[in-house]
């Protein structure tokens, strides 16, 4: 492959991920103000196509996948969302109990 | 506190000074407060002294505050602990004085009890264990994975010199103002605005907030390191198993400072911008105060102690003459404890009134962590079976902590019982414990790490005598101070009383206040060996660097070692390499492979954003806006500017470097090696007749 | 050693063709991305305290009530584009780096984050002209401390970018400066990952549950 070809490829990929971001953004602002689902199902909807664009974005624009490069990185992206995970859903967890049990809601 | 401001000085005034107090009300409270500021003034007018005296000025300047060389940033990081370490332990036998004659009233107010326990308490976790702990690090690990220095080496000036900057801060409090009251964890509401409108709370905030940011870069600088810098054929497998717990220890940094400085900011911007994070009012939730604290407090602790496991893992196995027993299986239990540290958070606070499943879960999780620290335990004392065992004083706080960390331990599985923890909570059986598992866990094995490293540092060995005595007079120390608040606290003495009227308590706390005491011996005795290590330095000279018959490759280079650590990067082909190298005698050999060496310049960075960090921190203690607004733009320029220097490398001719090696091998090579039986002798030149054999 | 360098870094502009830098610039790049990391846990936590504010309005103004969806629609489109225009920087750095085209993109991406900044801001002080101040109730204060987060981190990567096209001026394309150039492309892809959750959770999260 020459060095043309090799930047069409690339330049088609950066393309794909903004089109495809574009195209999520657009759905979930359709689904948050254009609908009229219950709160809990808009969300879902809004969070299920915030996941897709943040994999299409780590895909298209910083160019991961489990493949591609070192495990270091996939390893430290992966740990990372596990402490993520724990943190966030662990917070929501402790305080939102909390605040039924002392009715603050 | 006086609450008036002008534009000049902030809130500052003649009434932040403790001598306007002494002479407006004179009284113990007073002199003991006084007294303490002018020891730390007399400190800083002696050391400027002797500085000048001795013309070391320009040598402090250039050879170390200047210096990127990790191994000189680890040794400024230790000195600034021991610093750190003495005020931390006069607080606290103040502290036991006070509790023991304390039915009553004793002899301080409230609110200078209040401070002490919040300095104590902040000092020693962020700027005794950590900048101990970062110290060891910066030193030791480099050296074990055969690296030159580490990953970045102008970052790591960075942190120390913002650590540093935060505990000068602190120190200042002691002179100008006063400090928080609200413990260590300075939980609002009560360190809010509205209860608490003085300086004590910002000084707690911003030495948190810049101690922290030097503590996450030195965090990252290590895992880029380790990850990144290994010699060839040092596989993770092969590392020695400190570097396995600089490892996890590192990752805990990474993720576990940032909810810190979070809950300080979220904090701050109550205090300062009238935000509701955690008030009582408006729709603040102080309980998430005490959620982010914890999310980052119970990994803090995990992250000081497996650094010193894998220090006690390195110590066992060179004093037992054996390989250390059971690596991989050390290996797994240092990462699943660095895993559950991230899940056992809420154990800190199983009364705020989550449900009894929550409370259940967490309990549960922090009960497991007894299981790979057992794992620890049990491995340890099987490297010790069998060895040929040499109680020199690091193998003397290694037997001490085996001890005492399994009783510290089992009173962590009582606690973690959500119905036990209601009854005991917030008592000094609580104080008990964690003074149980932080004094042996960690404060002894960097005394055990320092007497172990310290002729790798600086050439010479220091004196075995007063060692031993410092290790028994704070294993003994220990025990009668602590063993004791165990009793108080389970007769149901609050933590943090300043007085109590129940006069059952009163021998016990003697009894703890005696142990004080003798703590405060083992920390003098501590500096008397460090005195007269430093006069008979000639007869203990170790230049062959290998004093101990040790196993990893930083005693295969001299004592002290050369600025770029190995004249020719190692290759490995086992673990433990070095000790493989000196059984089959191929130690000390040379291939005559040198290159040139590049190697960082030296670089005023680090002391600059020192000062200026330093200098903004009081600034916004105070409400001096505009020095806060001009070193805020001077830390900018100084950034910016520094990084328009491109070219910051030198490099040491391959000629230089092998003249060097060279002539330390030929005098090596003319110096018979001793046998362990002339340790302490001034022969032990530290070239080892190794008793290590076969597979060892 | 020379199968290991074949792999690439995410948004790391290796060539194909060995580099005496290579082994250094991989160090200084898999370093960001820790602290890229690091950094994703403060947003995460203030991300669970907003969480946690949801309707701890104390009476004061409530989400519905302040926020501009037509604004919010154009400074995400203003950010994703300039996540696009960063990666056509990146790829002329990689192809085609002796052209002017380079300087073009970046300043491109410099407007386009200004534009982000500049509605924000406008945002900022409409909602707090309906009394939506941080001092107003927790909501708020969570409110403002996660968007200003993100606004702050914007700002930086202005200023940083500022210096990068300074550096490029004065010392061309230089292996450290190159290695800076991708660490701002791979903080700025960072920055719209956040924003991704932001415009999620916060506002439409805000909306239907405040």
């Amino acid at each position: 492959m020459d060095n043309k070809t090799k930047y069409q490829r690339d330049l088609r990929f950066y393309l794909t991920g903004f089109i495809l971001s574009l195209a999520l953004t657009g759905m979930a602002f359709w689904a948050a103000l254009g609908t009229t689902l219950s709160s809990g199902k808009i969300m879902a909807v809004v969070g299920v196509l915030g996941i897709v664009q943040l994999v299409v974005q780590l895909r298209y624009f910083l160019h991961i996948n489990a493949r591609k490069q070192k495990r270091e990185d996939f390893d430290l992206i992966l740990f990372s969302t596990l402490v993520l995970l724990i943190i966030v859903l662990g917070t929501v967890w402790i305080m939102g109990n909390l605040s039924i049990r002392m009715h603050t809601v | 506190m006086n609450q008036t401001h002008s534009d000049l000085l902030g809130r500052l005034n003649l009434d932040s000074l403790p001598i306007t107090a002494l002479i407006k009300n004179p009284g113990t409270n007073e002199i003991v407060a006084n007294v303490a500021g002018l020891v730390m003034l007399v400190g800083v007018l002696v050391v400027l002294f002797i500085l000048t005296k001795f013309r070391l000025w320009r040598p402090l300047w250039s050879d170390w505050l200047t210096s990127t060389d990790h191994k000189k940033i680890g040794i400024m990081y230790v000195v600034f602990g021991i610093m750190m370490l003495a005020r931390g332990v006069i607080e606290g036998v103040v502290m036991r004085a006070q509790q023991a004659m304390g039915a009553g009233s004793g002899f301080l107010e409230p609110d200078h009890f209040a401070q002490l326990f919040s300095t104590h308490g902040t000092i020693m976790v962020f700027f005794v264990a950590v900048p101990f702990v970062l110290g060891y690090i910066n030193f030791v690990m480099p050296l074990q994975i055969g690296a030159r220095d580490v990953a970045f080496p102008v970052m790591n000036q960075i942190s120390l010199g913002l650590t540093v900057a935060a505990g000068m801060i602190l120190m200042v409090s002691l002179v100008v103002g006063e400090f928080s009251t609200g413990g260590w964890t300075a939980y609002p509401p009560y360190t809010g605005a509205r209860f608490n409108p003085g300086v004590g709370p910002d000084y707690w905030i911003w030495a948190i907030v810049v101690s922290g940011v030097g503590t996450t870069l030195s965090g990252i600088n290590f895992a880029v390191t380790i990850y990144k810098m290994r010699a060839p054929g040092m596989l993770l497998s092969r590392m020695p198993l400190f570097c396995w717990t600089v490892i996890c220890s590192s990752i805990l940094i990474i993720f576990a400072m940032p909810p810190l400085s979070v809950a300080a900011l979220l904090l701050g911007a109550d205090r300062y911008m009238d935000f509701h994070f955690f008030t009582n009012d408006l729709g603040g939730n102080m309980m998430n105060y005490a959620n982010l604290f914890w999310l980052f407090g119970h990994p803090e602790v995990y992250l000081l102690v497996l650094p010193v496991y894998g220090m006690y893992s390195e110590i066992v196995s060179t004093y037992s003459a054996k390989r250390l027993y059971g690596y991989l299986s050390l290996v797994i239990a240092t990462m699943s404890i660095a895993v559950l540290s991230f899940t056992v958070w809420l154990h800190h606070f199983f009364t705020m009134g989550q449900s009894a499943l929550i409370n259940a879960v967490f309990g549960i999780a922090t009960m497991l962590i007894a299981i790979p620290t057992g794992v620890k335990v049990y491995d340890w004392m099987a490297t010790m079976y069998r060895g040929r065992i040499r109680f020199n004083v690091p193998m003397i706080y290694l037997v001490g902590f085996l001890i005492l960390f399994v009783i510290g331990g089992l009173t962590g599985v009582i606690l973690a019982s959500p119905t036990v923890d209601f009854q005991v909570h917030n008592t000094l059986f609580l104080v008990a414990h964690f003074h149980n598992v932080l004094i042996p866990g960690v404060l002894f094995g960097l005394l055990a790490g320092y007497n172990y490293w310290f002729p790798k540092a600086f050439g010479f060995r220091l004196n075995e005598r007063l060692g031993k005595l410092t290790a028994y007079l704070w294993i003994v120390g220990f025990m009668i101070t602590f063993l004791p608040l165990y009793v108080v606290g389970l007769m149901g003495m609050p933590r943090r009383s300043y007085s109590y009227t129940d006069t059952e308590f009163v021998p016990w706390l003697v009894l703890a206040f005696i142990g004080a005491l003798m703590i405060l011996s083992a920390l003098l005795v501590f500096l008397e060996q460090l005195r007269v290590s430093i006069r008979d330095r000639d007869q203990n000279r170790v230049p062959f660097g290998d004093p101990w018959d040790a196993r990893t490759l930083e005693w295969s280079i001299s004592a002290p070692p050369p600025e770029y650590n190995f004249a020719i990067i190692p290759t490995v082909t086992k673990r433990d390499a070095f000790a493989e190298a000196k059984i089959t005698g191929q130690a000390y050999g040379s291939d005559d492979a040198y290159e040139d060496i590049k190697l960082p310049k030296n670089t005023p960075v680090g002391i600059m954003l020192c000062v200026l960090s330093g200098v903004w921190m009081f600034a916004l203690v105070w409400w001096i806006w505009w020095l806060v607004a001009l070193v805020t733009a001077l830390i900018f320029l100084l950034v910016i500017g520094w990084s328009f220097f491109v070219d910051n490398e030198r490099v040491i001719p391959a000629a230089q470097v092998r003249q060097e090696h060279q002539a330390w091998l030929a005098k090596l090579k003319a110096t018979p090696p001793v046998d362990r039986d002339k340790e302490f002798s001034p022969e032990n030149l530290g070239y080892a007749k190794t008793e290590l054999a076969g597979d060892a | 050693m020379s199968m290991r360098h074949r792999y690439r870094h995410p948004g790391l502009n290796l060539t194909d063709t060995p580099d005496e830098h290579l082994a250094k610039n991989e160090t200084t790049i898999f370093g960001f991305w820790v602290f890229l990391m690091s950094d994703l846990i403060f947003f995460g936590l203030m991300f669970a305290i907003y969480i946690t504010s949801i309707g701890a309005t104390a009476g004061g103004p409530r989400p519905h009530e302040l926020f501009d969806f037509t604004s919010l629609a154009i400074q995400t489109v203003l950010l994703l584009t300039s996540s696009l225009t960063v990666g056509f920087a990146s790829l002329v750095l990689k192809f085609d780096a002796k052209s002017g085209n380079l300087i073009v993109w970046l300043l491109v991406t410099l407007l386009l984050g200004l534009g982000f900044l500049f509605f924000e801001i406008r945002d900022f002080i409409e909602i707090a002209a309906k009394g939506g101040v941080p001092s107003r109730s927790g909501y708020l204060s969570a409110f403002y401390g996660l968007v200003l987060l993100h606004g702050l981190h914007v700002a930086m990567g202005c200023l940083w970018l500022v210096v990068i096209m300074i550096q490029i001026q004065v010392f061309g394309l230089i292996n450290v400066v190159t290695t800076r150039l991708i660490r701002f492309a791979l903080f700025w892809h960072f920055l719209d990952l956040i924003w991704i959750g932001i415009f999620s959770v916060v506002f439409f999260g805000g909306l239907h549950f405040g």
